[in-house]
């Protein structure tokens, strides 16, 4: 078969699809956008009628996974690192109902925060629920795990987590496919009380859960992606988990010397490590994200072998992995390299011209004049560049749906005035409950929602709000004469900055909603002729 | 053959298109292919780069090392300079020269070309102005392709094939002002090189 060029996210999506895929769920968020995309794009998706729309928020999409999976299909769940947080009330009880059909929580971790608040590393959620994970070094095990670990979830009726970095998910490579196998028949659960979590069957399943570890560890030591490759310079063993591999292998192009342990199935193969460590006088760790491997060698290893990686210094206990600071752990003298010009400046991501949040930040700004700044409590989204010069309009960003309940924390110490600002997208992700909050106490806050129409930062995915913000704000019991409606223009900016003014000096809570579509997303919409 | 390049460039100016159209005449030649880029926040109007690594035999890092790139192919003067770490002593620094001006500080331009100009093998292109005369003013980009093909060991045909694949289906008018664009930035590197 013919080579597809793929992006590691769409190797995963074409692999969940070629794998026998019945159900995709997941909210956007970089890196991880792109499987949902790619599914919901795809012909094959589509001649299949595979249910494939944005859920509101990471939580509805791993729950509805769940029940897909109940239901006796193959599911897939996709998040960015921050999102499994979200997501992770069902997913550590996922790990004790486990899987009917095959069940996958895709997971794109985002080191070096190239566009996240964070750097947390998902491997530690999987250790945490105690369910297997797998980590792949390129575009090809991306697509090759997908089939695994559905094949894994189902033999030991667990969840499994595919855990990624930025760099595998955005870089394309030459991907062959593998036969493509049919969908599961709808089967009940065999156990009835499977998905039970009453305490007393709670307990029992925990139980198992806790039993079933051993034959974990022993799919991870006969896993086809944790290879041993044995070398003849024993002066150090070297462990390589996922992307790392790569960097490693960069730096040796004729072959490593030394024996390397290639780490791509969790839970951590403890006797490869143990087995290699015997003959070897150091052990390298290299792994992308935190030191979840060189973590666990402790009690595992003799104390006098000397471990290095991201704890002792031998590597930054931040950031990504390339293949010059690899190189530099490897001991290997840099490569001659040309100075950075004096005359380089930062370019910062910006607004872009035109952009609606700009007449809504300068009429806002207008309005909160008379108090100075850091009035604004922000939350996650291109608005979020609202931080930035000129506009220096907003004060925190933190997480999805913060910016409301921040404000009414604020508002219950007396501070005034307290506003939101949160985009249409993040608002049904989790603002309601934050507003409805607001409204049961009467916060004397002003939530801002800016709507844009879509999903903007992550590349124009549909808003599960879109079209009834107004009906949702009023259903939770903000006063309609204060839900206002206003048009992010130039020509309208003063009428905009007495509508915002009027709303600070409302004591209650008020929602101004400032409407006009993201100039990208006329074009977008029209390429991609509707994701759904 | 082996080319590690560094796509520069600002978001929105285009480089996905460049390295999808590099990939495609990689990939129709046989030869294997990496290409990491820039997704998310960065794309809007902050600085992306894209590498993008062709070669006989696999690849293993999606990422070019330190020192290691053959080419920066730069839609924007000071866009390739950030990436002067990543180019070998023997790399090739092929620049538009109109600057993309969206932040208040931006260094005078006199100042960033004369950095461009510190390298001694280099392409240095108006491809704003070339794009423009050509009645293709979005076809900057396809211009600054054009010349960095001069440099890469693919058959120009496949190139073509790559952005008529590209712009299919956006109509033959549209992949014949494309090509246009490509085969002038070509012939006019090709005097420099």
């Amino acid at each position: 078969m013919k080579k597809l060029l793929l992006l590691g996210d769409e190797a995963i999506a074409q692999g969940a699809l070629d794998a026998g895929l019945s159900g995709f769920y997941g909210y956007p968020g970089t890196p991880s956008t792109e499987i949902g995309e790619y599914i919901q794009d795809s012909e094959q998706a589509k001649k299949r009628a595979i249910p494939r729309t944005w859920s509101a928020n990471e939580k509805t999409a791993m729950e509805s996974a769940m029940g897909m999976s109940y239901a006796g299909k193959r599911a897939i769940v996709t998040m960015k690192h921050v999102g499994l947080n979200v997501a992770a009330d069902p997913y550590m009880n996922a790990a004790l109902t486990g899987a009917n059909g095959g069940l996958i929580v895709a997971v794109a971790d985002d080191p070096s925060m190239h566009s996240s608040q964070n750097e947390q590393d998902s491997r530690y959620y999987a250790r945490f629920s105690l369910m297997p994970a797998l980590e792949p070094c390129d575009q090809q095990e991306a697509y090759d795990m997908v089939a695994h670990a559905f094949d894994l979830s189902e033999r030991y009726h667990l969840p499994v987590m595919m855990r990624v970095t930025t760099r595998l998910c955005h870089s394309r490579a030459g991907v062959t496919r593998t036969a493509e196998r049919a969908e599961n028949e709808m089967c009940k659960p065999s156990d009835p009380n499977q998905f039970m979590l009453l305490p007393a069957f709670a307990r029992k399943k925990y139980i198992k859960l806790l039993e079933i570890q051993a034959d974990l560890e022993r799919e991870s030591e006969k896993s086809p992606f944790n290879s041993f490759t044995d070398g003849n310079d024993k002066s150090r063993g070297i462990i390589a988990c996922g992307l790392a591999y790569n960097y490693l292998m960069e730096n040796y192009p004729d072959g490593c010397p030394h024996p390397v342990l290639k780490i791509g199935q969790y839970p951590v193969p403890r006797k490869a490590i143990a087995a290699m460590a015997d003959s070897c006088d150091e052990l390298l760790v290299l792994e992308e994200g935190m030191p979840l491997v060189e973590d666990s060698l402790r009690g595992l290893l003799n104390r006098s072998l000397k471990v290095r990686g991201r704890l002792d210094g031998t590597l930054f206990q931040y950031g990504e992995l390339n293949p010059a600071i690899v190189r530099q752990a490897l001991g290997m003298p840099k490569l001659p390299s040309r100075e950075l010009p004096e005359v380089v400046t930062g370019r910062p991501p910006a607004l872009c011209v035109g952009c609606p949040h700009i007449d809504s930040y300068q009429a806002l700004n207008e309005a909160l004049e008379p108090w100075g700044k850091g009035h604004v409590f922000s939350d996650i989204g291109c608005y979020t560049l609202g931080f930035m010069p000129p506009y220096h309009a907003i004060s925190s960003c933190v997480d999805m749906g913060a910016s409301i309940t921040m404000a009414i924390g604020a508002a219950d110490a007396g501070f005034y005035p307290a506003v939101a600002t949160i985009g249409d997208s993040t608002f049904g992700h989790s603002g309601l409950t934050g507003l409805l909050d607001a409204v049961e106490k009467n916060a004397n806050v002003v939530v801002i929602i800016l709507d844009n129409d879509t999903t903007a930062m992550t590349g124009m995915q549909d808003s599960v709000v879109t079209g009834r913000i107004e009906q949702i704000c009023m259903g939770l019991g903000v006063p309609e004469e204060h839900i206002r409606v206003i048009n992010p223009l130039k020509r309208q900016h003063d009428e905009n900055v007495k509508v915002f003014r009027e709303e600070i000096e409302y004591e209650g809570v008020s929602v101004v909603i400032p409407r006009r579509p993201c100039i990208h997303l006329h074009g977008k919409k029209k390429t991609s002729g509707g994701a759904k | 053959m082996k080319k590690d390049i560094i796509l520069a460039g600002v978001g929105g100016q285009g480089i996905l298109s460049i390295a999808a159209i590099i990939g495609y005449a990689a990939v129709e030649s046989g030869m294997h292919l990496k290409q990491a880029e820039v997704h998310g926040m960065s794309q809007r109007g902050g600085d992306v780069q894209s590498h993008l690594r062709i070669s006989d035999d696999p690849i293993h890092s999606d990422l070019v090392a330190l020192g290691g790139a053959d080419m920066i192919l730069s839609v924007e003067p000071m866009e390739g300079l950030r990436y002067n770490p990543y180019l070998s002593e023997a790399g090739w620094f092929i620049t538009n020269t109109t600057p993309f001006v969206n932040i208040p500080n931006y260094p005078d331009i006199e100042a960033v070309l004369s950095e461009v100009k510190a390298h001694e093998r280099r392409v240095m292109l108006d491809a704003d102005s070339i794009a423009k005369e050509l009645g293709n003013a979005r076809g900057m980009n396809m211009v600054m392709l054009g010349a960095a093909s001069q440099f890469i060991d693919l058959p120009q045909q496949k190139f073509e094939d790559g952005v008529r694949f590209l712009f299919g289906r956006k109509g033959d008018k549209i992949v014949n002002l494309n090509l246009d664009a490509f085969r002038k930035g070509r012939a006019l590197a090709a005097e420099v090189g």
